[in-house]
Order: C-alpha cells, then sequence, then structure tokens
C-alpha cells in the first residue's frame, strides 16, 4: 500500500485585489474585487514507503501549497489526498505522529534556549520512550555532528548549525514520512552534502518515505530517484531522472581537446557550441550519432582526449518548464 | 492524561528557561506593575482627604485595599495571547504548532502559568510594600474568602477563553491590533482597574456586570473587599459561571471555524 496517494488534487485560492492609489483603496472597502488563483490543478500521485521523491518546479509552482496539504496545514479545493491511510487535513494524533515537515526558513525551535530543551519538549509531545529518545538522540548527534550544538541557545547557531538541529528535532519521532520543503536552502555547500547525506542515510535506515524540494539540483541528483516536475500547478513529468534526461535532451555533448586548432573545419562534425584558444572544443550532437561523430573525430583529428557528457540536468529541467506540455 | 501532564511538564520548564533570558524587562515589568496601583492610591487618597475622609464610602484605606487587589487580581488573569498571535500568524510561526499532535492552546496556557509564577518573585515584594506604605484594609469573611477563591479561577479561565477567542479573529485578518486596543480599554473601564465600578453611573455598572468584563476582575476584588452582599455571593459566581460557559462555547466554534480558514487561505 502506497504512504502517500492523492487524486485529482485542487487548491484554488481567491485573493482580493484592487488598484494603485488611495481612490481604489477607499472603493475596495465597499467593493473587493476577488480573483480566484489555482495553486495545484488535478495533481494525481503516489509514494511507496521508502520511496525518495523530489519535487521539481520554479517558484510559485505549487510544490509547497502540495506539501502543507499532504501535512495538513491546508485543506484542498478538491481531490483525494491519503497519507499513511489518514486524511490529512483532519490532523489526527495518529497522524501527525507519524510525519514531519521541514520548512526551510521557518523554524519550530525554540530561539532563546538551547535546542536540546526544544528535543526535550519534542520528547513530550510526541510520547517519545526515554531509551528510544537516548537512541534516536545519539544516532541523530552522531551523523549530524550536533555534539558541541546542543547546549547552545539557538540564537546564536549559524544558519547551517541551527538547520542541523531543526531537522534533528523534525526526526526524533522517527516519522515515516517526510515533507522537506527547502532543506538546504542558504547554506553552503559542504553543509548541503552533509544533509544530503543524512536524509539518504535515514531513509536507509529507517525505510521513511521523503517528498523533498529543493532548488538545488544536486540534492536531487544525489537522494531522487524519481522526480515529479511541477510547473503552473501542473504535474509535468513523473518518473525518473534518467528517463526525464533521454526525453528532454536528444543531444549530448562531446569535448575533445585538440594539439590545435588550424586548419579544421569544425563545423562539418557536428553544432560547436564552445571553444578555446587552448583547443577545447565542445560539439552538441544528437544522441544517435555520438558514436559515429566521435569515431570520425578520432581518426580525422589530432585529438589528446575525449569525453561524452550528458547535458547538466539544470538545464534540462528549464527545457521541460519551457515547453510546458505534459509527459 | 499522563501525556498532557508530561507535556505541560516540559513546557513550563521552557518557558521559565525562556523568560529567565529576559531579566531586564522582568525589572521594568516591575515598575509598571506597581506604579499603576501606587498612583491610584495617592490620587484616591488625596480626593478622599479633600472630601472630609471618604468618596462614595471609600477610605483612603479602602481605596489602597481595592487597587491592591485590583492589581493582584489582574496580574493573576492576564493573558497577552491576541498580540503574540497576531505576530504567529503573521510570521508564518504557527504553522509548526499545528504540526504537533498537542493542540497549541496548551502552550500558551503553559505560558502564562510559568510566567505567573516567576513573577510571583516581583509582584510578591511589591504587594508587601504597597501594604506597608499605604495601611490597606480588608473586610474579608470566611464565605467571602471562599468564593474569592472560585471567583478568581473562574475569572482566570473566562479571561483566558475570552482573550484566546479575540486572538483567533487573526485567522480572518491579520489587522487586528485595533480592536485589540479597544478590547483593552474597555476592559481598563468595564473591568474595575481604572476605579471601582460603583462609581460609574449605572448603565455603566449594569453594562460591565451584562458584559463579561465585571466578572473579570471587579467581582473578584469585590468579594475580597467584602463589598458583595452574603445574598448576592451566589447569583454572582453563577452569573460569572454562565459567561465562562459561553466564552468557551464561543472560542470552541471559533476555533474550528478559524482554522478551517486558515488552512484555506494559506498557512
Amino acid at each position: 500500500m502506497p504512504s502517500i496517494t492523492i487524486k485529482r488534487l485542487r487548491k484554488a485560492y481567491k485573493v482580493y485585489e484592487r488598484e494603485a492609489g488611495v481612490l481604489a483603496a477607499v472603493r475596495s472597502l465597499v467593493r473587493r474585487k476577488t480573483r480566484e488563483i489555482v495553486a495545484v490543478d488535478d495533481v494525481s500521485f503516489e509514494v511507496e514507503p521508502g520511496e525518495v521523491v523530489g519535487f521539481l518546479g520554479p517558484n510559485g509552482a505549487g510544490k509547497t501549497t502540495t506539501l502543507k496539504m499532504l501535512a495538513g496545514l491546508l485543506y484542498p479545493t478538491a481531490g483525494e489526498i491519503s497519507v499513511l491511510g489518514h486524511c490529512p487535513w483532519k490532523r489526527e494524533k495518529a497522524f501527525l505522529s507519524q510525519i514531519t515537515m521541514v520548512m526551510g526558513q521557518r523554524s519550530q525551535l525554540i530561539w532563546d534556549i538551547p535546542a536540546i530543551d526544544s528535543f526535550e519538549l519534542n520528547r513530550a509531545i510526541y510520547r517519545i520512550p526515554l531509551p528510544t529518545y537516548r537512541d534516536v538522540l545519539d544516532t541523530l548527534t552522531d551523523l549530524l555532528e550536533l555534539g558541541p550544538l546542543l547546549q547552545k541557545p539557538v540564537r546564536t547557531l549559524s544558519l547551517g548549525e541551527r538547520m542541523k538541529c531543526e531537522i534533528a528535532a523534525a526526526l526524533l519521532h522517527r516519522p515515516q514520512v517526510l515533507f522537506l520543503d527547502e532543506p538546504t536552502i542558504g547554506l553552503d555547500v559542504t553543509m548541503q552534502r552533509r544533509i544530503r547525506s543524512f536524509i539518504g542515510e535515514y531513509n536507509q535506515r529507517f525505510g521513511a518515505s521523503v517528498l523533498l524540494t529543493s532548488h538545488y539540483m544536486a540534492d536531487v541528483e544525489a537522494l531522487c530517484k524519481r522526480i515529479i516536475v511541477i510547473h503552473h500547478g501542473i504535474i509535468l513529468f513523473d518518473g525518473d531522472l534518467t528517463s526525464l534526461v533521454e526525453r528532454f535532451s536528444p543531444h549530448k555533448k562531446i569535448v575533445v581537446s585538440l594539439d590545435t586548432l588550424n586548419g579544421y573545419d569544425l563545423q562539418a562534425y557536428g553544432n560547436v557550441v564552445e571553444h578555446s584558444d587552448e583547443g577545447r572544443v565542445v560539439f552538441q550532437v544528437p544522441k544517435d550519432e555520438v558514436a559515429r561523430v566521435t569515431g570520425k573525430l578520432l581518426a580525422d583529428l589530432p585529438i589528446l582526449d575525449v569525453t561524452i557528457e550528458d547535458p547538466p540536468i539544470e538545464s534540462v529541467i528549464e527545457q521541460v518548464f519551457a515547453q510546458e506540455v505534459i509527459v | 492524561m499522563r501525556h498532557i501532564t508530561d507535556v505541560y511538564r516540559a513546557l513550563f520548564s521552557i518557558r521559565i528557561a525562556e523568560l529567565l533570558q529576559y531579566r531586564v524587562a522582568l525589572v521594568i515589568w516591575l515598575i509598571e506593575v506597581a506604579l499603576g496601583p501606587i498612583i491610584s492610591i495617592v490620587i484616591w487618597s488625596a480626593v478622599a482627604r479633600a472630601r472630609g475622609g471618604t468618596v462614595d464610602g471609600y477610605t483612603s484605606a479602602t481605596f489602597a485595599a481595592y487597587f491592591l487587589i485590583a492589581m493582584l487580581v489582574n496580574y493573576f488573569t492576564q493573558t497577552w495571547v491576541f498580540w503574540e498571535f497576531e505576530w504567529r500568524v503573521r510570521e508564518g510561526t504557527f504553522s509548526p504548532l499545528l504540526l504537533r499532535p498537542v493542540h497549541p492552546i496548551h502552550g500558551d496556557i503553559a505560558q502564562n502559568i510559568a510566567y505567573k509564577l516567576l513573577m510571583l518573585t516581583v509582584i510578591i515584594p511589591v504587594s508587601i510594600l504597597i501594604a506597608i506604605v499605604f495601611h490597606p484594609v480588608f473586610h474579608l469573611t470566611w464565605l467571602a474568602a471562599i468564593a474569592f477563591v472560585f471567583a478568581l479561577l473562574q475569572a482566570f479561565v473566562l479571561r483566558f477563553a475570552v482573550e484566546w477567542a479575540l486572538a483567533l479573529l487573526t485567522f480572518w485578518s491579520t489587522r487586528v491590533d485595533v480592536l485589540n486596543q479597544l478590547y483593552i480599554v474597555v476592559l481598563m473601564l468595564l473591568s474595575g482597574q481604572l476605579v471601582p465600578l460603583a462609581f460609574f453611573p449605572q448603565p455603566v455598572q449594569i453594562a460591565a456586570t451584562v458584559l463579561p468584563f465585571r466578572w473579570m476582575v471587579a467581582f473578584p476584588v469585590e468579594l475580597c473587599l467584602g463589598s458583595v452582599a452574603p445574598g448576592e455571593i451566589l447569583p454572582g459566581l453563577a452569573a460569572q459561571s454562565a459567561w465562562l460557559l459561553l466564552s468557551i462555547i464561543i472560542l470552541i466554534v471559533m476555533w474550528r471555524t478559524g482554522i478551517r480558514r486558515y488552512s484555506a487561505v494559506g498557512a
């Protein structure tokens, strides 16, 4: 049984709008114009236990709205949601005890006191038995290197340090479903990597389902076999990363280093997208011609080095957004 | 039950630790708490002296008793939850509270009680000081004393429920500070904190009794001063209970509709 099921989910907001100026402000007191904004439209998918799914889309695509509906913070305008067999917006204790949501720009830790005190509060709130609590805390302290941070008031921690404590606090009750909204936002590369590997480790160890949004493709590449691309509230793609690349990027890059550039008609071999005076040339070639072109290049030119690359995942995603077709 | 007591224990220790971070604020609060009643006592005692010793039956000793007890009752029943709620909703710190398997009201109750326990270290010396300087006089009977304890507890719950419900208005509009200000002004007047309600014209007194305000501060104060006739004690407690019940019903209804609205328009 999937741990998350959503069917034809829709969320529409009514927003008030008025033109600029005093007169418009006065007029809006009497009659307010409303406009409906559809944040999520007809979204359906399932997530299996233990699955890590990357949820991608530009700002305002509907990612956070969907996560909030799944966590029970928003109730849907239409459609069905089930998380671990519960209806999220009812916010039953049995449901809330098994999920967690980390919002990169929100804090659940209490600002003025050390994180360990917030952890203690969570122990009481989630009714975590003391031995389990100690055990989980030890593991988390170990994996996230929390040791020296726990006793300091949260407001004195750096962003990265606070985020580590934030994640630990969110996982003390060993939730079965994790909603992570930009968990690495604003962190440096090392810290991003640390958090990323920790999420992977948690998923492996406890078999939890993870739904993750991130602007950093590295997060998604490292963690998610499956990704869902959403734009303007509609799912554009749902599948594994490699098939996304195959489908949306019919080209590969052949990067060669030449002894000399002089005298060769490089365009005859393929589309040259980059070349430098030192002899580095990048060709963009349709996938099914990669072997032929590479063979020809090697035969004809004084080549020192050759590599064949997939285009960066960012540009593939950009292409998906640009096309806005459902696949 | 075990669960909720564990949560409260953890909440208390956290709230106290948090408050201790702000020791300077506590000292400022001490000045603020003491200043109000001291000014009232000084002014009304002067008025009493000028009028040959009493104003409407109040001597300077009964004024001292009145404002001292009013300060204590106000302290005991006070909340500040509507200020915090507005900030919470606007800053988005309310959503994490909703993700926990414990109702957010418990955090506020615990915070309120923790604050008051800690503030006893401030309020007790202030009270003793006022008592020594102004010689208050009480006419307390046993019956009134027992009634006072009940009335005080009811007043606390009543005020908490009404003010939490008021705070929930933030779900409908994030600009409720004007409304909060209005509530505080009306409360100051009609709860008897500024002057004894007996000093007001009849219509105002009726309004204070029909509305919940008299039951929030003035009624327990009057009981403590012995100015409630024995025959009026039970009806008074009953009226207070009625308002208490009503305010809890209003709170529950507002929570249910408010939270639905909150989760409809965006958390």
